[in-house]
């Protein structure tokens, strides 16, 4: 209990008699860049809000840092720093005013501001109505929001958003240095697992509002299958080729054959068999199935 | 308290730049202008009245109470009720502000207090510069005898029940403008409230003072019958003030009770 920044068991929520959450058990390790992944309308940013007790969940069902959530609730905010949905960005107030505005409820020096804004790359653009900010200033002012108060908890709802590639780089990289760095606990949510891929110690796929795997980034790697993909000419015999010796194809292209992956030697002797049989093989490799098609995998059969 | 205070403090930030705040201060400088030059071009006129000092004041100062009693007044409470939450609506920062450690009763008193603030300075400043802008033009205009009597008690008196009287409203306003973000709703029921407020209160039904925004016009209209017999001896706490504070109190606990439950979504 006590190793986990975010703890939640059993938890159900529902907005009237539509289910939202069901029977979620979420445990974030402390110290972990925990990627929570599912589709549009999985559950994700209802799980976020219900950790920031902006939708009230059922006594003894959260926990953050081991205490309940509801009895201490400004205890635990206190130490959360988040970005929820679109950044909470008053349109009217100078990125720096929105910072300082933040300063002041949270009760930290006005000097913290100037601090963040360079932090996100925005110290040019600190007087500047933020309301004209672009989409990546705004997710990137967001994100300054969230860690203000340097909390030691950061949970954001997929803080990539609206940013370009270089942005997503830059939070990227903001991430990982926070987690090994700093050893905050961070909760990124996201609809893409590639995303996620480059980030995430831990990982935890979320659909229609139930929790379907849980672990580490390696233990997510060894639920795919590794596949065998040949190169080769003459690919209609050499299919047949293959299937007469034994072996199953997955998938066949006009230029690709697929077979599962058993071990180095017997692709070795594959090989061995194409050659010999006179077809060229251009090239034989591993393929892990994409964690991509393993998302879709896991989300479809629920 | 620390919270409450860290709140309010935030809602000043957020709104200084804001029309809702500098009408608080306009409003006040315009109307007493306007009335205060209308006055200084009409000296002549006036003078050959020869009002004595107590009905000149009264109708100096009538002329902003009435035009602020009867028409601003409603209308500028509804405005800043929509004003104090509508920022938080425009921007989405609802979810924002109650993610932060503070307790959300602190929050959402916090903006009640700042509109009822916005609301008192207003006024206040509608008083004082009344008051100021009366012995500028006797300065500018010695035959006028505005100096031969003190209007403060009057005023304050009248301020002071326009004030309470439109807490009733604010609180009800309050309400609407937390439920809802458009401009439309609030505002449409309030003007149908005071339309419906000032006929009650000038046909003077025996119940008018239950609608919260007949209030400021019955409160006032008393002022005005007081005025004839002794100006000094009006008492501020009348029935109409009670219950618009009755109406204030109720509706700020059932506001908060809205705030608790209200998912944010």
């Amino acid at each position: 209990m006590g190793n986990y920044a975010i703890e939640t068991v059993g938890l159900n929520f529902n907005f009237g008699n539509q289910v939202i959450v069901k029977n979620l058990s979420l445990q974030v390790p402390k110290g972990s860049i925990y990627g929570f992944l599912g589709p549009n309308g999985a559950g994700k940013t209802t799980t976020i809000k219900i950790l920031l007790n902006l939708l009230k969940s059922p006594s003894d069902q959260v926990f953050i840092f081991g205490k309940e959530i509801n009895s201490n609730r400004i205890a635990s905010l206190k130490r959360i720093g988040a970005l929820v949905e679109q950044p909470a960005i008053y349109g009217h107030l100078t990125g720096k005013e929105n910072l300082i505005n933040r300063c002041i409820l949270l009760g930290i020096k006005k000097t913290k501001a100037d601090e963040m804004l360079s932090l996100v790359g925005l110290a040019e653009a600190a007087n500047k109505k933020a309301g004209k900010y672009s989409l990546g200033m705004k997710q990137r002012l967001g994100i300054a929001q969230a860690l203000i108060s340097d909390p030691e908890l950061l949970l954001l709802d997929e803080p990539t958003n609206g940013l370009d590639p270089n942005g997503i780089i830059e939070v990227r990289n903001l991430m990982i240095d926070l987690a090994t760095k700093h050893q905050k606990t961070i909760l990124v949510s996201s609809h893409l697992l590639a995303e996620i891929e480059r980030t995430a110690t831990h990982v935890g796929i979320i659909n229609k509002g139930q929790l379907l795997f849980q672990g580490t980034i390696n233990e997510l790697h060894l639920l795919s299958k590794p596949m065998l993909e040949i190169e080769v000419d003459k690919i209609d015999s050499a299919s047949s080729l293959l299937t007469r010796s034994g072996y199953e194809i997955m998938a066949k292209t006009d230029r690709i054959i697929t077979i599962p992956f058993t071990s180095s030697q017997k692709s070795g002797e594959l090989n061995t068999l194409l050659i010999q049989n006179g077809f060229t093989v251009s090239s034989l490799y591993q393929q892990r199935k994409d964690l991509e098609n393993l998302f879709l995998d896991i989300t479809k059969t629920n | 308290m620390r919270a409450l205070y860290i709140s309010l403090v935030s809602e000043f930030y957020k709104s200084r730049k804001t029309l809702a705040f500098w009408a608080a201060i306009l409003l006040p400088v315009i109307v007493c202008g306007l009335i205060s030059f209308g006055f200084y071009s009409d000296a002549e006129k006036i003078i050959a009245k020869h009002y004595p000092p107590m009905i000149l004041w009264a109708h100096y100062s009538g002329a902003a109470l009435g035009v602020m009693g009867f028409l601003i007044m409603p209308f500028y409470v509804i405005f800043m009720a929509f004003s104090v939450n509508n920022i938080e609506h425009k921007n989405d920062t609802w979810k924002m502000l109650f993610a932060q450690p503070l307790n959300k009763f602190s929050i959402y008193a916090a903006k009640y207090l700042y509109a009822v603030l916005l609301i008192f300075i207003c006024l206040f400043l509608f008083a004082t510069l009344t008051y100021a802008f009366g012995h500028l033009l006797q300065v500018l205009i010695p035959k006028l005898n505005f100096n031969q009597y003190n209007p403060l008690n009057i005023l304050v008196n009248s301020y002071a029940k326009l004030f309470l009287s439109s807490l009733g409203i604010l609180s009800l306003q309050f309400i609407l403008s937390l439920l809802w973000a458009d401009f439309l709703k609030p505002m449409g029921i309030g003007f149908i409230g005071t339309i419906m407020g000032i006929i009650t209160a000038n046909v003077g039904w025996k119940y008018a003072y239950l609608n919260p925004y007949s209030l400021p016009t019955l409160a006032l209209r008393i002022t005005k019958v007081s005025k004839n017999t002794d100006p000094l001896e009006f008492p501020i706490f009348t029935q109409e003030i009670w219950t618009s504070l009755i109406y204030a109190v109720i509706l700020f606990i059932v506001g908060y009770f809205i705030v608790t439950k209200k998912s944010i979504k």
